[in-house]
């Protein structure tokens, strides 16, 4: 496991967040109540997805630069385990959303805004899927992926805040650590968004490279075929 | 009929969502005055309630994932190696 050092800390980071999490003392809020805790796991998935997101237009510009099939290939599995973890977040949210807003879904700007983002990284792999050309493919998807990613920070990080919403930190809403983040707690927030971060792109990597794998399969089969 | 009120920005919002609005910013609001508030929290819960069990469970659980994600990595990594000899 030489190289790994980071999987297996970020594996002891979030299990650090699962125990102490449930343990350590939060303070008491009106309606949130000890949902408060969801900070550390809610909000985890949304730093994963960003981290993954940010990933992956990483390797997109990287592969303009420099069409490498490896770095094509990067930039789609962080796009794909971003989502996932994306996928996670807007269902962690809607159930917190109903135990304290009292819905699913209200039209926060947050909210509409994060779904519209994810829909814009499903066309980006919906793009993928109907072209065959690997460099056409490659070079248009890098293209797309700048930008969805672009969509993504204006609709998740830059618009809620310039109009109200429910989330803390925008619209007037006072951001963690002004209220609901005391110094008890982020002792857990900071090592416990470190480690999921840390497990997603474990995950990340683990799914590049069974498509190196894939890929080397394939050549192999064609270079016999030949 | 949806009632629209203005807000700070001057932004016209349906009712529903600035009662919404509004029950948010007691809720910070009342943050500092909590020490007078009864809140409910799990403290039975945790006193007597076992909790620690419960997170000895998932600690357990999530260890055993991990030891399998471990033992895939490793997997995957011997495919790599073969696949390079080859």
């Amino acid at each position: 496991m030489r190289g790994s050092w980071w999987k297996l800390g970020s594996a002891l980071l979030v299990l650090y967040a699962l125990t102490a999490g449930l343990i350590l003392e939060v303070p008491r809020l009106v309606v949130l109540n000890e949902t408060i805790r969801n900070l550390f796991y809610h909000v985890g998935m949304w730093f994963s997805m960003l981290a993954l997101f940010l990933g992956s237009i990483i390797y997109s510009v990287k592969y303009l630069r420099n069409p490498l099939q490896s770095f094509d290939e990067k930039a789609e599995s962080a796009a794909k385990v971003g989502f996932f973890m994306g996928l996670l977040g807007l269902f962690t949210g809607m159930l917190w959303a109903k135990f304290t807003w009292g819905t699913y879904w209200t039209n926060d700007p947050k909210l509409n805004g994060t779904a519209v983002s994810l829909l814009a990284y499903l066309a980006y792999f919906v793009l993928r899927s109907s072209m065959e050309d690997p460099m056409k493919k490659g070079r248009i998807a890098a293209v797309y992926n700048i930008f969805s990613f672009v969509i993504m920070i204006v609709f998740i990080q830059v618009l809620p805040r310039l109009t109200d919403s429910l989330h803390p930190g925008n619209g007037g809403n006072p951001a963690f650590g002004q209220y609901d983040l005391d110094n008890n707690m982020r002792l857990v927030f900071y090592p416990a968004m470190i480690g999921w971060i840390g497990l997603s792109y474990w995950i990340w990597d683990i799914r590049t490279r069974i498509q190196v794998l894939k890929r080397q399969a394939e050549n192999t089969d064609l270079e016999l075929e030949a | 009929m949806l009632r629209m009120r203005s807000t700070r920005s001057g932004i016209a919002l349906p009712g529903a969502l600035w009662k919404k609005l509004s029950l948010l910013t007691a809720l910070f609001l009342s943050a500092s005055l909590s020490a007078q508030m009864p809140i409910d929290m799990a403290d039975q819960f945790r006193t007597d309630g076992k909790i620690r069990v419960v997170i000895a469970v998932i600690a357990i659980i999530f260890i055993g994932l991990i030891v399998y994600m471990i033992r895939l990595d490793k997997r995957l990594r011997n495919l790599e190696k073969d696949h390079s000899q080859t």
